[in-house]
């Protein structure tokens, strides 16, 4: 699961009011590299929720992402590389992603969430 | 040079997900017919709902890699664990990308991903069976659609609609049982135009794959009609018709 992924996730528990963003509770993480494309990264940037972007970055062991962003940082190469980097290259393989309110816990497996909900959470 | 699908011989498979079957064809039939417009719409994100084997949402990402200028990404899901996985493997196999998640429709990103999503795809599960069939897991889930074979469509069309973008598209596969003309027409309502674009019949099933896309005229016209003219049961009907007949030239992008 990519970090992009995670930031279009959240807990969708009956009740729950704000289930986004997820925690993460890393358990594998692996890095696969892909071609950078500029025009992605722009087109994306806008939709991604930075705070929640950094924290993931982090808790997978990437911490160069700055705290602060604006739309000038697109012009930066080094600003781009980062950014590919920690939202498409790092992926959790095993762990967990918890919702803020509840606790629940969704299991990462292989790479893939099972955000399934019980038939007492729908 | 044939555009590259997926190639049948590296499909993963389980005995709990279904296989690649007519409708799958069918499906992936339409998104090489459709391609030059789908590689001009230059889509950034791209779902399929409800995955099973990944010959669909592997078929569209090779489809859409082989224009070099744009990068897309695509998200599959399903509601069948043991179907993510071999989604996974047949996405491995033919070395493409597609962030794979287990869960109900598109439940978990429903909200973020919101008027995100260039193109959805769906097979959805349409054969008619008894309500209680409905949800029941496993492989049952890939087909078992309740009356009409309607039940679980009935539940994405709306999903659909709020992930899409402005100039997103669907392409959802349906059985003639389903009443094409009648998703049509529920479409037509949230402003949609639709075009039948792959039709096939088998010796079992008559199948449509049907494209949709935002047609801000299609949702004048309705008011229009609504304001000018009698109850909207008769309205609906008309407007079903035109659906299939009136707007296949809308489409010429």
């Amino acid at each position: 699961m990519r970090l992009l992924t995670h930031n279009m996730l959240s807990s969708n528990i009956k009740g729950v009011t704000d289930g986004f963003p997820l925690k993460i509770e890393a358990g594998k993480v692996v890095e696969k590299e892909v071609d950078m494309n500029t025009d992605f990264l722009k087109n994306i940037f806008t939709k991604i929720e930075w705070k929640p972007f950094v924290e993931a970055a982090k808790t997978l062991g990437y911490s160069e992402l700055p705290e602060d962003v604006d739309p000038s940082l697109l012009d930066s190469q080094d600003f781009l590389t980062k950014f590919h980097h920690a939202l498409l290259e790092i992926h959790l393989e095993e762990g967990a992603l918890v919702c803020p309110e509840t606790g629940r816990k969704f299991p990462v497996s292989k790479g893939i969430p099972n955000m399934l909900l019980h038939e007492d959470e729908v | 040079m044939t555009p590259k699908i997926a190639d049948i011989r590296l499909v993963a498979s389980h005995p709990e997900v279904y296989e690649p079957c007519d409708d799958s064809f069918a499906l992936v039939d339409a998104l090489l017919a459709d391609r030059m417009n789908l590689l001009q719409l230059e889509p950034k994100m791209c779902l399929e709902i409800g995955c099973g084997s990944g010959y669909v949402i592997t078929s569209l990402a090779l489809i859409l890699e082989q224009d070099t200028n744009s990068s897309v990404h695509c998200f599959a899901t399903d509601i069948n664990p043991d179907a993510v996985e071999v989604t996974s493997a047949t996405l491995k196999a033919h070395g493409v990308h597609a962030e794979v998640m287990n869960m109900d429709i598109a439940s978990a990103l429903e909200d973020r991903l919101s008027g995100l999503v260039d193109v959805v795809v769906v097979n959805p599960p349409y054969v008619p069976t008894p309500e209680d069939e409905v949800g029941a897991g496993g492989i049952v889930a890939a087909w078992a659609g309740g009356e009409d074979g309607r039940s679980v469509i009935d539940r994405i069309l709306p999903v659909a609609d709020k992930l899409l973008s402005e100039k997103g598209w669907l392409y959802m596969l349906t059985l003639a049982a389903n009443k094409p003309s009648e998703l049509c027409g529920l479409m037509r309502k949230k402003g949609y135009a639709s075009k039948i674009i792959v039709q096939r019949s088998t010796e079992e099933e008559s199948l449509h794959v049907i494209k949709f896309w935002r047609d801000p005229d299609s949702e004048v016209q309705i008011k229009k009609t609504m304001a000018n003219r009698g109850s909207p049961t008769s309205i609906f009907s008309r407007l079903s018709r035109l659906s299939f007949s009136g707007h296949g030239n809308a489409n010429s992008k």
